[in-house]
Order: structure tokens, then C-alpha cells, then sequence
């Protein structure tokens, strides 16, 4: 559930992970859909050296961004209204704090950052910014704001409330899970350790003018800045409001929040005063919480309710795919997810490469996915095959229960052994674990299931001696861009390794991490190619030690009602889940 | 009789101070680190440190505690972890639809129990007697859920009379209430039956119903006034059952109450929530045992306040 | 003997008595009973689809999300559904009689305070005390065994209590006493026998209360641990099927259902027979 944890959140952060439930994780990991097919590692790597974008030309970068806007903006009429249903609550809309795949999207539309990414794709465009600059040595961006963006307050939006917006983050009071990842501004150590008032990199030449200042030279910053953390909101209402700023949310977004019930609904109004023209096409949404997903899916069917944000519940896919009156109205895409089975190299008998082979060889992955009702395809290799790196060539281990039985023999646990296999317990998750169980208990692997909440399977994964193995379903690892490192460095590198750390293999290989570094050095565009390739060995080589087993990569489910519909791609948006609210429009209102 | 009720309102006190001790001992016995959830999958070991540090959790348990009483005496729950808001506040805009789930429950508590009881207890020893006990019995042995999802299936998706989920109106109001209230309706229907037959067996009754009196006179003139006191013992004891129901009918019908709050927040292990929830429980449930109890000796003089 | 004659004669209490020796059969036999072992997933158990088949000739009832045969759950299901049923509820029938008799007998500060810990626990709503249990240990079988144990014993204590205390202002307890007899002939012989009737009546009515609280902690998914199938974990893994696939939920409810039907109907019998004063709400 996930809930919303942080843990249990998604998102378009640069290294996010997946979401919740079966059907939320769906969702979650929708953002990452459709991506990469179509534009290979370009807009992961903005290319922060040498490269200067739109430097001191406004005008391209504007019209890039205009054109993003015009082929919805002319034709589609405003007005009308939606119905999404969540089954947990809003936790809070506060972007600097909010990170769960539900409030992700929604602080998109009530908030904006200096850039975006254009509806439907993860191509970086510039939004409260007008343009860009990013110095040749990579350690200096300039970003020039638009003028006349106005806060819901009325009061327009200046350079100083970008800095205060990113300093809100960064600073410790504030306890944002995403202040890690702008420690390469400079003056970060500084300030998190209280012994700075200001984050000495970032500075305001005039009122319509930021320059943020590296340390070091990052090449996410540009995805750093348009994600939500860096979403800047008024100082003045963040003061007023104190800590429950997140439940009064003021910001220059493409909808007013008008209504919070607590664990009821939340009603966004159109900002009538939106800086991008014709956004947003509706009028009203409402949120309605605390619906249970399969409710919420016969209320769809109803006619009574336009998205239902937690997807399709397993029991009713066939049906909805199979009923000409559904099956038009579900989106089904490819996502940036791996489902996978980690296993603790420091827990005896998995300090063994052959056990950890003869577990790839044993699991059943067509079985699993038909469980599933086929909303997913089998994986070898952690890349999932949308993502560049993928090495289509790889076969990986293939199904074979006697020789995965030859394997323990050579591992001398040839007549089996005992072991635990941790589970998320939301359906469908337990389910697919008891199917994992029964593979291994063919080949004399007798793995009792711990279908424990997500919060302690999640704290035992960060345990050396925690758990022996987890099935990653519901927690799983979604990246927020095609970049295949985001499959790396926390999950299967030596920096998650640790006490609390995401990496629940503790696999530890120097050699790959050195490797993983070089390839991200590659910072060249030009480079792109060769560097995709570098990393899909460094994971065919991961393969090698098999500390996972890869199972399936699942794809996103997405259904609403008629009476909605946007541009293309807009239900398989990447970044926003379950859609792009802005974009979306009413078929009545037409 | 004030001296009675003031002495018990220390010892809830003291019940309540012990409650928050276990719940506290045994959340933080709870294997999730919450500095870990607060500080997100990017931070650092530093930060998770800082925000351990920030939000006392760096602390000696005890003294972890007394920072909560302190808060508690002051009418402040904390702060959710997950949420970032107040827990009094959490729990405060969700009390009113857990509440009103209550009230509806009893109410088809009393409906169902007390009319099926006399019905009963009218035909004493017939098929329809027979009938309605077993019936009451089958409701006190069904699993909450079942009784649910039976009634949201029929009621409103194949009839369609309700609606299927929410809150705000009165028919949103009905499913939840009968699902909740069923199982009390049961052990209501065991109670007015006894009672009624009782009654019936008095030599004025007899009397008057020689004379014609009907049924619907007898109940409400003779056996409710009698009854009532026991009614509302037992209303006072159901509030403890209500809390283990919300849980299961609050999140079949999403009803907007502490029981979905109570359930996220235990998926997710945020533990002030977990807390206050336990303490308005134990609050409620403590004060329904306090009702109860000082409606015991007006029923049966016999029993004494001491 | 005569209480189970006199069960025998009604009929009601003799049905439950018969569902009840059913279940049991079912759960001792069930390798022999089941057509099929409870956790084969069979590769013929799911449509193309993944969905579950319904009743059959092969699957009598049916299969469930994980093209198991329902049946065959359901028959195995009984074993852990009865065993935390019933030695859940004797643990807290101990607990519970234990407590309460020594509070009743000592009286005193010592009986005061076990009963004002009684009270404590009292005051936790049941279920949420029996999820935190459930959260703070894995979850297994014997832990849910436990953990019901602990909240529900609570009631037994109460009621033995006040029979204790009103059993011991009795003529013969007080005269006994008197007498100088000891506290483990007045608690043994005297005390207990006369609490025999009031014990199993509370007994046998919380078998049934025992096995809706497993069924609910396995319906929120803290329950007995997959695949181990209980009627309770059946529930929860099927029940977004309800619509669906109504079999999947209402054969494992029905029978939770039947079974706590069944206690309480002897239950209630026992109360007649043995106490007909005792009435009201357990």
C-alpha cells in the first residue's frame, strides 16, 4: 500500500520507486511508460558540460514550449469536470514534502518549477522559466523566469521565491525526502548542517533572474528542476499555513485547490489566471477518497466516476478488456519496471552463485505473468526492455528446474534447504510469492513465506542479516527517466548496500561500481550510444552473480470514462499518474 | 453516587495512562524505522540522523514517552509521520463519520433486534420464533466482511437502491449502518425476546391483552421501559465491538472514518496515528463501560456502586 | 453425561454438535479427503486470462486466483481454522479463569490490581491491540494463536471474577475457611468446580468469537501465513473476486460462518442446561 509512504512512492524523481499495490504500482510505474522507445538516453542526460541550451535566446525555448501547448490549447473548448477516485488519502499536496504516486501528479497541477517535462513525454521544457543556461564547465545554470506569473494569492512570482522555495527543501526543518538530491549546489553541506542561513549557490541577480552554482558537476539537474521538490511556492502563505502548508497549498499551478476534506474529497478549481493560455481544459476535479478499487471500477462502469486512480483490480481485467463497452477506454503501456526476487548474498546458502542461479532457473515467469492476467511480459535481466542498455540478445536463465537442481548440488545444499521469502502483503503480491514458493519447492528449496506491510519488509531488506530473499512487487524499483543507472547505484551497487539502504541483495561489486562510474562520466550526447551499451553489459554481468532474479516487467493499466479524454499519450503519460490533469479535457464541455 | 463517579473517572484516567504506555511500548517495538520513512529513499545516513534528531527519536524510550504525555495533556496527538499534519486533526475530521456510522448502526440495532425479538417472543416456540433466533444467531457468527460485501453487492450493484460508496447523504448512510449493526441486532433480538416473554408471563398483561390490547401497545407501554435500561448497558458495551467493525465496513463501503484512517496508518507504520487512534478508543470504549455500569444498579437494585 | 444427553435432545445444539464433528473429520483426514493437495497450483487451473475456473467436474468447487482447487483448500483450510480456534480460546480460557479466579480469591491490593490490568484491557479496541501483536511478531500460525489468546481472555477473567467472588461469600466457602483449610483445597476443590458450568458455556461461545477474529486478522492479510490456507486467508486473497467469482469468498465464509454458528448454537444449549441464569451477552 501502499500507501504512501514514502516508501511506497513513485515518481518522477530520479531514482524512484514503485508504488503500492498491484494496481497502484500499475499506475505508478505508468509514468515511465512509452518513453524510451521513442527517444533514447537524450533527455536522461541533458548533457550538462559543454552544452549550452537556448543561451540568451528566450525566443526558441518559448516556442518550443508554445508549440508543446498549441495543439490542445486551440482546438479544445474549456469547462466541464472529472471524478477521481484514490482508495488511501492525499497525505499532503506540500511539494517539497509530498512523494507518493497519488499527490505526485496532483502537485504538478497546483504547482509549477522552472521546467517541465512536455505532456506526454519525458522531453525537458522550460516553464516558469523562459530559457536557460547552463555553463560549459557544467557547474552554473541560469534560468530567466516569465514575467507576470501570479501565486492563487495574486501576488506575482519572483527570482527570490525560487531560491526560498529550493532553500525550504534543502533545509533540514523541513524534512523533505527529497533534499538529497540537491546536494551537488553548492553550499548544501553548509546549510544542511545548520551553518548557513542560505544555500550560498543559489542567487537572484535581479527579480527575474536565478543562478544556481555546483559544487560538482550533476547531470540531473535539469530533472532536478522540474521535479516537485524544486516547485516554488510563496513565502508569505508557507508562513501563514506553518506546518500544515501541505493541506493549504498556494502555488502558480493550473489549478486551485477549492476543497479538503480530510479523507473524503479534494475539489481543484481552474486557475483562471494560468500563465500557459487554454490550460487547464476542465473546470472542476474531484477527488474522492477511501474507495475501494473495486468499487471504484463498478462506479466507472456506472458512468459515476471519470478515472479510477487505483486501476483495474485484478478480478475484473478480463472482464473489462473482453466488454465492447470498456475495452476502448483502457490504455495499456510499457513502464520502466523490473519485478524481481532479491537475494542476500550474506545469508548462507545465497553467498553461493549457484543457488542464486539455480533460483533464476527454477522460478516458472510465464506461469507468474498469466497470474497476473498477463499484464506483464517475463524478465531476464534487471533493465526492463524499454530502457537503452537492454540487451535484447541476452536469454538469460532459462526455465530448467533439473538443471537449477544440479546447480544446489554443486553448492553442496543439493537435498535443499530452508529459507524465508519476504512479500508486501497486497494482493496480488502474496499470490505471486506463493507461486515463487512452489518453483522453489520443486527444486528442494523450502521458502516460508513473510507477508508482512511494506514498511517492515522494507526495513528488513535494509538489514545485513535481514532477509534472505524479497519479492520486490509493490515495493519494486521504478525509474523516473530512461536512464539505466537509475537501475543501479541504490539497488544494486555498493552505496545501497548499507544499513537501510535499498540494496537488498547487499550485492557489492567494486569492479561493476567502478564501471558504473566511468559510464556515467560519459556525459557527451554523443557519447550516448556507447554509454548505453557500457551499462547494459555492467547489468549482463550483475546477471553473472545473479543476486536477483528477475521476474516480469509490468506494464501500465489506465481506464477512464467517456466523458474524458486529452491528447494522445495523455492516459500513458510517463511523469504524471493516473494522467496529466491539465491536459485532460471533457467530452461534453465540447 | 459523585463520589462513585468521580473515583471511577481516576481510575480511567489510570486505565488510559496504561493504555498509552502499551501502545507506545509496543509501537516502537515495531520493526520500520521512521526516521528512514521520513527522510526518504535519497537521504543520506547524516540526514536520516538529522530528521531522527528533529523529531526526538534519538531519544531514550522513556523520555520519548514523556515528550508524547506532555503533548497529550495539552490536547496535542503529535504529528503524523506520513501525513505531516496533526493527528488531533486527523482524527478530529474523521470522528463525525465514525460517529454517524455508530449512531446508524444502533439505531438498526435496536430496529432489527428489538422488533424481531418481541416478534418473537410473541410467537413463542413456532417456526417463526425458531426462525428468527437462528437468524439472529447466523448474524452473530458471520464475519463482518461477508455481511458487507453481500449487501454492497445486492443492494447496490445489482438493484442499484443505494449508492455504491461514499458519504454525505442519508442513503450512503444505510448499507454501512446495517452491515455494522447486524451483529448487535442479533444479540438485541436474544435480549428483547427474554425480556418480552417475561413480561408476557405477568398476571396484568395477561390481562390486558385478554382485554385486547396489541402487541405494538404491549411492547412500548410494558416491555420497553423495562428493557430500556439493559439497552442502553449494552449500547454502552457495544462501542468496544464497533471499533474492531469500523475497520472492516469503514473500508468495504469507504466510509471516510477512524477505521481507514486506523488501517493506512498501521500498512504504513505511522505510529502517532496508530497512538491516538488507540487512546480515542480506549477513551470511548471506557466511557461506554462507565455508562454501562451506572445504568447496572438501576436495573437490578441488588447491585450496588462501591 | 447428562449435559450431553440433555444436548443431545435439542436438536439445534445436536446439529451444531454434528457440523462441528464434520469440520473436525475434514481437518484430521484432509490428506485423505482432498481430491488434491491444498497448495498444487494445476496448469489447467486459470484461463488464458488468469482468471479463476468456476465449479466443475474436476474442480467441485471451482479454483482459485492461483488455479488451486478450491475444495481441496477449503477441506485443509479447516485444520488451521480449528486449531487457532480452539487453542487460541483455551489459552485465553485458562488466562482469562486463572486471573480471574486469583483476583477473586485474594481479593485484597493484589486482586485489585490484576483486575485493574483487567480492565486495562479491557479498554483496547480488541482488534487493533490483536493487528499490533500481529505486526510486532511475523505473523505465523502459532503467533495468531497467541496473540487472539491475549485479547480475548479478558472477558473470561471478568465474569470468573465476579463468580468467584460471590462463590466465596458463600456459607460453605466461608465455613471451609474457617476451618482452616487451605487456598489450593478452596480453589481446587471447592472454587473451580463450581465455576465448571459458567467456564465451558464461556468456552464453547468463544470458540465462535475466537475464529471471526482469526478470520478478520486474516481478512486485513495479518493472519495465518500463505499458502497455508485458512478460511480467513481464503477470504482475503480471493476477495476482490466477489463479483466475479462469488464461490471463491462465500464457501470459505460460509463455512467460518457455520462453524461459529455451530459453537454458539451449543453454547447457548450448554447455558441452559448447565445455568439458566446466565443470560445476556457474553
Amino acid at each position: 500500500m501502499m500507501n504512501r509512504l514514502m516508501i511506497s512512492v513513485s515518481i518522477a524523481a530520479l531514482l524512484a520507486l514503485g508504488a503500492c499495490g498491484e494496481k497502484k504500482e500499475e499506475q505508478a510505474a505508468s509514468e515511465q511508460s512509452q518513453t524510451a522507445p521513442a527517444q533514447p538516453a537524450a533527455p536522461a542526460e541533458p548533457a550538462p558540460a559543454p552544452a549550452a541550451q537556448a543561451p540568451a535566446e528566450p525566443a526558441p525555448a518559448a516556442t518550443t514550449q508554445e508549440a508543446a501547448a498549441q495543439p490542445t490549447a486551440g482546438a479544445i473548448k474549456q469547462g466541464g469536470a472529472m471524478t477521481v477516485t484514490f482508495k488511501d488519502d492525499i497525505s499532503t499536496l506540500d511539494p517539497a514534502i509530498g512523494y507518493d504516486w497519488k499527490n505526485w501528479s496532483m502537485i504538478k497541477s497546483v504547482f509549477d518549477g522552472l521546467l517541465d517535462y512536455k505532456p506526454g513525454t519525458t522531453e525537458i521544457i522550460p516553464d516558469l522559466a523562459e530559457s536557460y543556461e547552463v555553463a560549459p564547465d557544467g557547474l552554473a545554470y541560469t534560468f530567466k523566469l516569465r514575467h507576470g506569473v501570479k501565486f492563487h494569492n495574486g501576488r506575482e512570482m519572483k527570482a527570490a521565491d525560487v531560491k526560498y522555495s529550493l532553500e525550504r527543501t534543502c533545509n533540514p526543518d523541513t524534512a523533505s525526502p527529497g533534499a538529497g538530491y540537491y546536494g551537488a549546489i553548492k553550499g548544501f553541506e553548509d546549510f544542511q548542517a545548520k551553518k548557513a542561513t542560505e544555500l550560498s549557490g543559489i542567487t537572484t541577480p535581479d527579480d527575474y533572474t536565478v543562478k544556481i552554482e555546483l559544487s560538482h558537476p550533476d547531470s540531473t539537474m535539469l530533472h532536478l528542476m522540474a521535479l516537485n521538490f524544486s516547485f516554488v511556492v510563496p513565502k508569505e502563505e508557507v508562513e501563514k499555513s506553518g506546518a500544515d502548508f501541505g493541506k493549504h497549498p498556494v502555488g502558480t499551478g493550473a489549478f486551485k485547490v477549492a476543497e479538503w476534506t480530510s479523507g473524503q474529497k479534494i475539489v481543484f478549481e481552474r486557475n483562471k489566471d494560468y500563465f500557459r493560455q487554454g490550460l487547464p481544459h476542465l473546470d472542476k476535479i474531484t477527488f474522492e477518497i477511501g474507495q475501494e478499487p473495486v468499487v471504484a471500477l463498478l462506479r466507472l462502469q456506472k458512468g459515476e466516476i471519470d478515472i479510477a486512480g487505483d486501476g483495474i483490480p485484478p478480478a475484473k481485467y478480463a472482464e473489462v478488456l473482453q466488454d465492447p463497452a470498456t475495452k476502448d477506454l483502457v490504455t495499456i503501456t510499457d513502464q520502466l519496471q523490473t519485478g524481481y526476487v532479491s537475494m542476500n548474498v550474506n545469508i548462507a546458502p545465497f553467498d553461493k552463485v549457484e543457488v542464486r542461479q539455480a533460483v533464476n532457473m527454477a522460478i516458472d515467469k510465464d506461469a507468474i505473468v498469466k497470474l497476473i492476467n498477463n499484464r506483464a511480459v517475463p524478465a531476464n535481466q534487471p533493465l526492463p526492455p524499454a530502457m537503452p542498455g537492454y540487451d535484447k540478445s541476452y536469454t538469460g536463465y532459462a526455465y530448467n528446474p533439473d538443471e537449477a537442481k544440479k546447480l544446489l548440488e554443486k553448492a553442496g545444499v543439493g537435498s535443499g534447504f530452508e529459507t524465508d521469502l519476504y512479500v508486501m502483503n497486497v494482493d496480488p503480491n502474496p499470490r505471486i510469492a506463493q507461486a515463487i514458493q512452489q518453483d522453489l519447492g520443486k527444486i528442494g528449496i523450502k521458502a516460508n513465506l513473510k507477508s508482512l506491510d511494506q514498511g517492515t519488509v522494507i526495513a528488513a531488506g535494509g538489514k545485513k542479516d535481514g532477509a534472505p530473499m524479497i519479492w520486490s512487487g509493490g515495493m519494486a524499483w521504478i525509474a523516473d527517466f530512461p536512464d539505466p543507472s537509475n537501475f543501479y547505484t541504490a539497488i544494486l551497487g555498493c552505496g545501497g548496500a548499507v544499513d537501510g539502504g535499498w540494496n537488498w541483495a547487499w550485492y557489492c561489486n567494486k569492479d561493476l561500481d567502478a564501471r558504473a562510474d566511468k559510464a556515467n562520466a560519459m556525459t557527451d550526447p554523443a557519447q550516448a550510444d556507447a554509454r548505453a551499451a557500457e551499462w547494459g553489459k555492467i547489468f549482463i554481468d550483475v546477471m553473472k552473480d545473479a543476486p536477483w532474479a528477475p521476474v516480469f516487467n509490468e506494464k501500465a493499466v489506465v481506464i477512464h470514462s467517456k466523458r474524458v479524454a486529452g491528447p494522445d499519450g495523455i492516459f500513458a503519460d510517463p511523469i504524471h499518474i493516473p494522467v496529466n490533469y491539465d491536459e485532460v479535457y471533457a467530452t461534453d464541455a465540447q | 453516587m459523585p463520589g462513585y463517579v468521580l473515583r471511577r473517572l481516576v481510575q480511567m484516567l489510570l486505565t488510559l495512562i496504561g493504555v498509552s504506555v502499551i501502545t507506545f511500548l509496543i509501537t516502537h517495538a515495531l520493526p520500520a524505522d521512521p526516521a528512514r520513512q521520513i527522510a526518504g529513499r535519497t537521504a543520506s545516513a547524516a540526514q536520516v540522523e538529522q530528521v531522527r534528531h528533529q523529531f526526538g527519536l534519538d531519544l531514550p524510550l522513556p523520555q520519548q514517552y514523556l515528550r508524547y504525555a506532555t503533548g497529550l495533556i495539552e490536547g496535542d496527538l503529535g504529528r503524523s509521520y506520513v501525513q505531516r499534519t496533526d493527528v488531533s486533526f486527523l482524527i478530529a475530521s474523521r470522528l463525525p463519520a465514525t460517529l454517524l456510522l455508530m449512531l446508524g448502526a444502533i439505531f438498526c440495532e435496536l430496529l432489527i433486534g428489538l422488533t424481531a425479538g418481541s416478534v418473537a417472543a410473541f410467537r413463542r416456540n413456532t417456526a417463526a420464533d425458531q426462525g428468527v433466533m437462528i437468524g439472529a444467531l447466523f448474524f452473530v457468527s458471520t464475519p463482518q466482511f461477508l455481511v458487507a460485501y453481500t449487501l454492497l453487492y445486492v443492494f447496490s450493484n445489482w438493484l442499484g437502491w443505494f449508492p455504491l460508496s461514499g458519504y454525505g447523504t442519508f442513503s450512503h448512510l444505510v448499507l454501512p449502518s446495517v452491515a455494522l449493526g447486524l451483529l448487535g441486532g442479533g444479540w438485541y433480538a436474544r435480549m428483547m425476546r427474554s425480556s418480552t416473554i417475561e413480561v408476557l408471563r405477568q398476571d396484568f398483561v395477561r390481562t390486558a391483552r385478554a382485554k385486547g390490547l396489541s402487541r405494538t401497545r404491549i411492547v412500548l407501554v410494558h416491555v420497553l421501559p423495562n428493557g430500556l435500561l439493559p439497552i442502553i448497558a449494552m449500547i454502552g458495551l457495544d462501542i468496544g465491538y464497533f471499533m474492531s467493525g469500523i475497520v472492516v465496513v469503514e473500508s468495504v463501503f469507504g466510509w471516510p472514518g477512524i477505521g481507514q484512517l486506523t488501517w493506512q496508518a498501521i500498512q504504513t507504520i505511522d505510529i502517532p496515528i496508530i497512538m491516538g487512534v488507540t487512546l480515542v478508543a480506549a477513551c470511548a470504549i471506557v466511557l461506554g463501560n462507565l455508562l454501562a455500569d451506572l445504568v447496572a444498579p438501576l436495573i437490578d437494585p441488588r447491585i450496588k456502586l462501591k | 453425561m447428562a449435559v450431553l444427553k440433555a444436548l443431545f435432545q435439542r436438536k439445534l445444539a445436536l446439529l451444531g454438535l454434528i457440523v462441528i464433528l464434520a469440520f473436525v473429520i475434514l481437518a484430521l483426514f484432509a490428506p485423505w479427503i482432498a481430491p488434491y493437495p491444498f497448495d498444487e497450483m494445476h496448469k489447467d487451473g486459470l484461463t488464458d486470462f488468469g482468471s479463476p475456473l468456476p465449479p466443475s467436474a474436476k474442480y467441485w468447487l471451482g479454483t482459485d486466483t492461483l488455479g488451486r482447487d478450491l475444495l481441496s483448500r477449503l477441506i485443509f483450510g479447516a485444520q488451521a481454522t480449528l486449531i487457532v480456534a480452539i487453542i487460541a480460546n483455551t489459552i485465553a480460557v485458562a488466562i482469562g479463569t486463572l486471573v480471574g479466579v486469583t483476583a477473586g480469591y485474594l481479593r485484597g491490593p493484589g486482586g485489585s490490581a490484576l483486575m485493574r490490568f483487567t480492565d486495562l484491557m479491557t479498554a483496547f479496541p480488541a482488534l487493533l491491540l490483536a493487528i499490533l501483536l500481529a505486526a510486532m511478531f511475523n505473523p505465523s500460525l502459532w503467533i495468531v494463536v497467541i496473540v487472539i489468546a491475549m485479547v480475548n481472555w479478558v472477558q473470561v477473567a471478568r465474569v470468573t471474577y465476579t463468580e468467584t467472588i460471590s462463590l466465596s461469600e458463600r456459607e460453605f466457602i466461608t465455613a471451609e475457611r474457617s476451618l482452616g483449610a487451605g487456598a489450593p483445597r478452596i480453589l481446587f476443590r471447592h472454587l473451580l468446580p463450581h465455576l465448571v458450568p459458567t467456564i465451558t458455556v464461556y468456552a464453547t461461545l468463544g470458540i465462535a468469537t475466537t475464529s471471526l477474529t482469526e478470520a478478520t486478522l486474516s481478512f486485513l492479510g495479518i493472519g495465518v501465513q500463505p499458502p497455508t490456507p485458512s478460511w480467513g486467508n481464503m477470504v482475503n486473497e480471493n476477495q476482490t473476486y466477489f463479483e466475479v467469482a462469488p464461490w471463491l469468498v462465500f464457501f470459505p465464509s460460509g463455512c467460518i460462518a457455520l462453524l461459529a454458528l455451530s459453537f454458539n448454537l451449543i453454547g447457548d444449549a450448554l447455558r441452559d442446561i448447565l445455568d439458566p441464569t446466565l443470560r445476556g451477552r457474553h
